[in-house]
């Protein structure tokens, strides 16, 4: 506990310490931290900002339960880098702006498609924070025993001394080192559990090597246990080839399109330095991800190993119960387990009266009934015990999982904050007004944020949709805002109207479908080509995508200023400024000559 | 500012950037949807160390050529910027 203290307090006097030395000055310093942060330094933030609460504490731990499904997490969650450096980040910040929004509105001139993207993308980030916010307050209610509320709160004040003084700058250098706490977090127990397993300290290679000692690979191994206790192998899946095809893809082509994501490229300087650093985004996101499956993999290795068929004690003495079952030739329940049993994320029931603890899958072949429940954020959560490392990796751990969910909290938040100071009130409603009064609106915009997503991180029992809402993310990003992003940089004669029928069709479509099949009628067979609500963004996509063409072709192609935008964002260095678009514009970047000049 | 931009060719630029991006999105789909998810099967009677390769591209491989495509893109981008006279 001491040790846990001492790590989330040290790391919270870091992220203010940071946060103090880097103030925005400027609408330019607080949305894009002035455009000259380092491509590596940005590739560093960009992993933090992405990788959330869910990436570290969960993800290893459903990529264990579903074995083979859980790879669609690992290849969506990255490839979706791949479209991001190819198709949309060198050209957004060859255009120059501050905000999606920004690009929408002006590449289809039109205040309607404007708000619209506004709409997207508070949809997107508001539905992705709540769950940040309750993330932290779990974190403080299980660790620190503080209240579940006041640890929320905690959290919120942190973010709001961040983003609020520091908007995109203070934010960009909190994430690198919030990244730099996560990451070590993660690989550390990470090392020490493959060594244990397989002998060798590189967890990716652990994962494809074999059993300690043993002549058979780790993952062979782990198919014949599973398959012994009535489970699928841990290398097939249950699902439609269909179905792992459109998720993967819905969630490739929802983190391309996700706004806290696509503005982290706006904080480079170049086109071409954008290009660099979603590379050294994704080396950052895959030292994690390629981990992760060592993790998932080990963890339920690891944890049928020693759990199964082990003597339950029910007693608080634990050393003594342990002793008496030794003595009598039985085996103890792991300590680890009795530890977490407390917090409610494991737990034993005994079926069938013998005191031992069955896991057992579906179709176990000696028919038994499963006795134990394991949450999946246990296989993070509980490595360090699991590997007999020191209490005091258990507090990195925690610091780990409260950075991984206050560095996205901020992303969201910078989103948030600038969707309404910059895109509604600076070039909606009031168009005139100066540098001064915008900073000042975002700040407020800020905070007012930071509050709603606290309350919403508070009500999350109450909000039972928030649990999934991770679908609605990356189903409305990818189906809304990808296709007019990726049409409007590649296809010249893309329009207003038929833009704003492709966001209109891929917002509604995709939150009606996720709606009626998560909490209407929840039956499977009743899928639109057997697509789970988690896939359909990637289908609808594709719709949205067809609308927009067909409704453009039909239409008025955009005026000419615009098809001269689209050229200039297409070749680096050759921006300049378009008529009324661009008015409000500063200076343009020093390689950009104005027509005045 | 007065020096004038020296020659740019933006459509070749624009029409080598769009032949390139297509090639790499060829590598992308493959080693993901193909390798990962539609061949799987296939892939899984050979083994990369103790992994099945189907598997191992669905976990871990597809991650590693992901990275290594954008470093790709970047060094390849930078070689058509020279050729076409534009500056990155």
């Amino acid at each position: 506990m001491d040790w846990t203290i001492f790590f989330v307090v040290a790391s919270f006097g870091t992220y203010i310490g940071i946060a103090l030395w880097a103030r925005a000055g400027s609408t330019n310093d607080f949305y894009v931290a002035g455009h000259d942060v380092h491509p590596m330094i940005n590739g560093m933030a960009t992993a933090a900002d992405w990788m959330s609460a869910a990436s570290f504490l969960s993800m290893a731990g459903l990529i264990a339960s579903l074995g083979y499904g859980g790879s669609v997490y690992l290849m969506g969650w990255t490839g979706g880098y791949v479209l991001l450096a190819l198709l949309l980040a060198p050209f957004l910040r060859e255009f120059g702006k501050f905000t999606v929004p920004d690009f929408v509105g002006d590449r289809y001139y039109s205040t309607a498609a404007r708000v619209i993207a506004v709409i997207c993308a508070l949809f997107v980030s508001f539905t992705y924070i709540a769950g940040q916010m309750s993330g932290v307050g779990i974190a403080f209610s299980r660790f620190l025993g503080v209240d579940f509320n006041t640890g929320i709160l905690v959290g919120m004040g942190i973010v709001f001394i961040y983003a609020v003084l520091g908007g995109m700058k203070g934010v960009t250098y909190t994430q690198v080192a919030q990244y730099c706490v996560l990451i070590f977090a993660y690989t550390v127990p990470a090392i020490f559990i493959s060594m244990m397993i397989t002998g060798n300290p590189v967890p990716q290679l652990g994962f494809i090597s074999n059993v300690r000692g043993e002549d058979v690979s780790m993952l062979e191994n782990l198919n014949q246990v599973v398959t012994e206790l009535g489970f699928i192998e841990y290398t097939s899946t249950n699902k439609s080839w269909i179905d792992v095809f459109a998720i993967t893809g819905a969630l490739m082509f929802g983190t391309a399109g996700l706004p806290h994501v696509i503005i982290r490229f706006f904080t480079v300087s170049s086109a071409s330095a954008a290009r660099v650093s979603a590379g050294w985004a994704l080396v950052f996101i895959a030292l994690l991800y390629t981990v992760a499956p060592a993790v998932g993999a080990f963890a339920r290795y690891n944890i049928i190993d020693t759990v199964n068929e082990t003597t339950y004690i029910e007693t608080d003495d634990y050393a003594t119960a342990a002793e008496g079952i030794t003595s009598n030739g039985g085996t103890p329940v792991p300590e680890w387990f009795k530890n977490w049993e407390r917090t409610g994320l494991v737990g034993f029931e005994d079926m069938n009266g013998d005191g031992l603890m069955q896991i057992r899958g579906p179709n176990a072949p000696d028919g038994l009934a499963n006795e134990v429940t394991i949450n999946n954020d246990i296989s993070v959560l509980a490595s360090p015990e699991i590997a007999q490392l020191p209490e005091w990796v258990i507090g990195l751990m925690v610091a780990g999982g409260l950075a991984a969910a206050l560095s996205t909290a901020a992303g969201l938040l910078m989103v948030i904050s600038s969707a309404i100071s910059h895109d509604l009130c600076r070039r909606t409603l009031f168009k005139g007004m100066s540098d001064k009064t915008e900073l000042r609106i975002a700040r407020v915009a800020a905070a007012g944020a930071v509050a709603a997503a606290g309350l919403m991180g508070m009500n999350t029992a109450k909000l039972a949709f928030v649990a999934q809402v991770v679908a609605f993310a990356f189903g409305l990003a990818a189906a809304s805002l990808f296709p007019i992003i990726f049409l409007g940089i590649f296809w010249k004669r893309m329009n207003k109207e038929g833009a704003i029928a492709s966001m209109a069709f891929g917002l509604i479509s995709t939150f009606s479908y996720i709606y009626y099949f998560k909490f209407v009628d929840t039956d499977p067979s009743h899928w639109f080509l057997g697509v789970s609500p988690e896939g359909i963004g990637f289908v609808f996509m594709f719709f949205s995508a067809i609308i927009g063409i067909v409704v453009s072709l039909v239409t008025a192609p955009p005026p000419q200023d615009i098809q001269d935008l689209v050229e200039d964002i297409r070749v680096p260095g050759t921006r300049t400024r378009h008529g009324s678009v661009d008015d409000d514009m500063g200076p343009m970047d020093d390689h950009t000559p104005t027509p005045a000049e | 500012m007065s020096n004038e931009p020296t020659k740019i060719d933006a459509k070749g630029y624009w029409s080598a950037t769009v032949r390139l991006t297509i090639s790499l999105l060829v590598i992308w789909f493959a080693v993901s949807y193909g390798a990962g998810v539609l061949l799987r099967d296939v892939l899984d009677n050979v083994s990369i160390g103790g992994a099945p390769l189907g598997f191992w591209f669905a976990q871990q491989g597809s991650i590693y050529v992901f990275v290594a495509l954008i470093f790709y893109y970047c060094f390849a981008m930078n070689k058509i910027e020279r050729k076409y006279g534009v500056k990155g």
